[in-house]
């Protein structure tokens, strides 16, 4: 593309990267480098303490992630099973479904409040909630290690079906054991796998929020969490912006890191069809151990998310005050409490608003994100000098947390020329700065697919072209873009990081009304809380199985 | 040595072996020679213990080895993708087998020049497998089997995957290799040609069954039936019936046809035509038919009739010709 026509391509993205992305951060460098933030010790204290946390749960957390989901790639990878392909959408729905409905549902399983402990209570006769999930660093082992399974099965899963099965079979016949054949064949051939794996794992807790604050409390402060704390509790702007700096420093870090890993590991081994890897589980051991992984994986991927839903409509407990004579059984309460504005309740109007809110906000991320990447895309689907330079530059939001973001917005926009913070629009501009990326590529390869020739075709038979654009391209953009709005409108749905800064009290979105919900004491509270999560995994989902339904064919991607 | 008895294996309901027994005495090389899909490689892994037949067992010395896992029997095995193991070096392709007897790394080192001597590639051990040749590779896998000194070699297709001067070149190799070690075999092939060069003894096997079980030479010469007849590809394959006279009638004529059994008239019989025997003082009977097709083939032109039947002759004729052929038939089977 000649590059004045490109500029006009680019004019409307790069100023919105510029004043939403670029900006922001600016302001945060100017405010982490102040003098007084840098010489004062306990700022340095606070960013070291919430550092080593970080790393210690991440890496913590990467090893259980990977303890679970080396032998379920193995069994993914080299077992037929019925159920199979139902198991494994099931292990890759947590990867896209939000924060607070993963916390949500967790809650509703292992909570105070959740099935297991009302259950246990009930049976013992116990007084209190036995089991202590909560609030404890196993919470955020486990959801991370519930978010991110599905990495490692797809990854080192992907070579594990594609080794060739035969080099097995060498080591055997030379006498290895299958220990050894553990050992000196399989592991090294999967190494560069596992460590890819790994390192995408790792920065994927490194740079969890929702799930810590939500599920770890108060005490467990990750760097993201301390942000938050810092920015909203504390009012110490500058020592967020310290430590959003770190975090970015970092980020950046490991993300170089993954990616010259990725090119000099690329070339491993040869690929096989993958038929010949797969068989059905034959003998004790092997039935033992697909029998094994079948019910760990569907007690960590099914039991969170069904307790949900079904707390949701479900009165187990006595609201406070009502002692006796009450009916344990299913409800509606719960959903038709969310339609009323209480006085002693969180919110000032009806908790319902909130999915009114997020349903506008999720349409403005939808059209903003739209107009502002499909020019982008269009460019970079016919790449000059101007775009091999801008393409990387677009991915750098990708690399910078939602917390971060939200920040930035604070502190950018708290002062004019540009004082936008008491704007409603403030959060649907933070959602399209984090929906951008993915929308750009997953409009990119589809404009690629469409050659030139069917344009020119067009033309010389007198079309113009604007009705080239109607008759020849839209019809083969129109899956893309459908996807692409539904991945902008879901990320928007369920954003919390970046929301949980820049939202006004009067205008919650679903996601902060589900956390303040869970925030507060009684039965009424936490039922509305599984409410709302309900409401959005249901959304959620379908937004997924849309994706799912449209997606181009070739395009997937982590 | 190695004795396999009534070995049967199914895969998904389809029946791959259907009791299939031999036994390989001390030093032959046994050929199993049959179509993609005969069960001649599940033979193998079934051997090598990787897989499990449903019924029947293999011996050694014996011994029934049901019992023996994989990596106890110290049979060698060259597979067809050679599988090689990409994170090692050739040398440490070659001492994997020796490392696993728990050898020394001075014996280890010994052995692994020895055994890139003996296939010829010597001074290759500190190179990549992924960076030679399918050959070289070929010969590496090769050594790599040899060296931990296995009491019974198999080779599963070993020179598929090359081209025919190189496959003549190493067969030739490998045949040496054999003689000198001693070693007995088991070469699974698809190849007449590889399987007539390197066996002392070929096994036909078809839908799962031997169906001939001998020398070369004897195989060759005599045939069992019309299915190994074509198989091998020795000549043209006529059915027919048996006449008061002993002739057989086929769709090509009346025919003289040398037998092993006596038949009674009215009995369907298969006849093979070799297409080299077509000199007139041959005698015998005459077939007559039209030219339909000549292809030259190795210093030979070989002729189609219209009736199927095709020939070996020294010179061209016309299409359309009408060529009289002296022939001598023989009973299949």
């Amino acid at each position: 593309m000649n590059s004045r026509r490109s500029l006009l391509f680019w004019l409307a993205p790069l100023l919105f990267l510029g004043v939403f992305f670029f900006y922001p951060l600016f302001r945060i460098f100017e405010l982490g480098f102040e003098v007084s933030v840098l010489s004062d010790p306990r700022a340095w204290q606070t960013s070291i303490t919430a550092l080593r946390f970080t790393l210690f749960q991440a890496v913590l957390s990467t090893l259980l992630t990977l303890l679970l989901g080396l032998p379920a790639a193995y069994l993914f990878a080299r077992y037929h099973f019925p159920g199979k392909p139902l198991l494994k959408a099931l292990t890759a729905v947590p990867f896209m479904l939000p924060t607070v409905v993963v916390a949500a549902g967790f809650n509703a399983l292992l909570g105070p409040r959740g099935w297991v402990n009302l259950v246990l209570m009930r049976w013992f006769d116990l007084a209190a909630p036995p089991v202590h999930f909560l609030y404890s660093l196993w919470a955020i082992l486990v959801a991370h290690t519930f978010y991110n399974t599905t990495i490692v099965i797809r990854v080192v899963g992907n070579a594990l079906q594609h080794s060739n099965p035969r080099l097995e079979q060498a080591a055997r016949v030379l006498g290895a054991d299958r220990r050894r054949v553990w050992l000196q064949i399989i592991l090294p051939l999967l190494r560069p796998a596992i460590l890819a794996a790994g390192m995408l794992v790792f920065l994927f807790d490194f740079t969890s929020f929702g799930v810590i604050l939500l599920l770890g409390g108060p005490t467990f402060a990750t760097l993201e969490v301390e942000i938050y704390i810092q920015a909203l509790q504390l009012l110490n702007l500058p020592v967020a912006a310290l430590l959003s700096l770190i975090q970015i420093t970092c980020t950046l870090f490991f993300s170089v890191l993954y990616s010259r890993y990725i090119r000099r590991a690329a070339v491993v081994s040869e690929q096989r069809p993958s038929e010949m890897n797969l068989r059905s589980p034959a003998g004790w051991r092997q039935r033992l151990f697909v029998g094994l992984m079948v019910s760990v994986l569907i007690t960590l991927f099914v039991l969170p998310m069904a307790s949900l839903p079904l707390r949701s409509v479900t009165r187990l407990e006595p609201e406070r005050g009502e002692r006796t004579g009450f009916q344990a059984g299913l409800t509606l309460d719960y959903y038709s409490e969310l339609f009323i504005n209480r006085r002693s309740s969180v919110f000032y109007v009806p908790p319902i608003q909130a999915a009114g809110n997020s349903l506008k906000y999720a349409g403005m991320t939808v059209l903003l994100s739209l107009v502002l990447g499909y020019p982008a895309a269009s460019a970079l689907a016919r790449p000059g000098r101007l775009e091999k330079f801008l393409d990387p530059v677009l991915l750098l939001p990708l690399g910078t947390s939602a917390v971060t973001l939200g920040l930035g917005f604070i502190v950018a926009f708290n002062s004019p020329p540009l004082k936008l913070l008491k704007s409603p629009w403030l959060v649907p501009l933070a959602h399209t700065m984090i929906a951008l990326p993915f929308v750009i590529r997953s409009l990119q390869p589809a404009l690629i697919a469409i050659p030139d020739r069917y344009r020119q075709a067009a033309a010389v038979l007198g079309a113009s072209p604007w009705q080239v654009w109607l008759t020849v391209e839209w019809p083969i953009l129109r899956r893309a873009v459908l996807a692409a709005a539904t991945f902008a409108f879901t990320v928007s749905l369920g954003e919390f990081g970046a929301t949980s800064l820049l939202t006004r009290p009067e205008y919650p979105t679903i996601p902060i009304a589900i956390y303040r919900f869970l925030a507060q004491p009684g039965g009424m509270n936490y039922g509305q809380a599984m409410a709302m999560a309900a409401y959005l995994m249901v959304l959620t989902t379908a937004g997924i199985l849309l994706i799912e339904w449209v997606r181009v064919p070739g395009t997937e991607e982590f | 040595m190695l004795e396999l008895k009534n070995i049967s294996k199914k895969y998904e309901d389809e029946i791959l072996l259907n009791g299939v027994s031999f036994a390989v005495g001390e030093g032959e090389t046994v050929c199993l020679l049959g179509a993609s899909g005969s069960g001649k490689s599940t033979l193998l892994r079934i051997i090598a213990g990787l897989d499990i037949p449903e019924a029947g067992c293999v011996y050694w010395d014996n011994r029934d080895l049901a019992d023996v896992p994989v990596h106890h029997r110290n049979f060698g095995l060259v597979f067809q993708d050679y599988a090689l193991f990409p994170h090692l070096t050739v040398a440490g392709n070659i001492a994997f087998g020796l490392k696993m007897q728990g050898l020394g790394d001075q014996e280890t080192n010994r052995r692994v020049e020895q055994a890139l001597r003996q296939v010829s590639l010597a001074g290759f051990g500190g190179r990549r497998v992924n960076d030679l040749s399918g050959g070289e590779q070929q010969r590496v896998a090769l050594a790599r089997a040899l060296a931990p000194g296995p009491r019974l070699m198999m080779f599963d297709e070993p020179l598929g995957a090359l081209d025919r001067t190189l496959r003549d070149l190493l067969i030739t190799e490998l045949r040496q290799i054999l003689h000198s070690t001693g070693i007995p075999a088991i070469y699974v092939t698809h190849d007449q040609e590889e399987a007539a060069t390197i066996a002392d003894r070929i096994l036909l096997l078809n839908e799962g069954q031997i169906v001939q079980d001998g020398a070369p030479q004897e195989i060759y010469s005599r045939p069992a039936s019309a299915w190994v007849a074509r198989f091998l590809g020795l000549g043209s394959v006529l059915d027919g019936t048996v006449t008061q006279t002993g002739q057989v009638e086929t769709k090509a004529g009346m025919l003289e046809a040398t037998c092993l059994h006596r038949h009674v008239p009215g009995q369907a019989v298969s006849i093979l035509i070799r297409p080299g025997q077509n000199r007139p003082e041959a005698g015998g009977s005459k077939i007559s038919g039209r030219v339909s097709d000549v292809v030259f083939h190795q210093e030979q032109f070989r002729v189609t009739l219209e009736n199927g039947l095709y020939f070996y002759w020294h010179e061209a004729p016309q299409l359309g010709e009408v060529l009289e052929v002296p022939v001598v038939g023989e009973c299949l089977g």
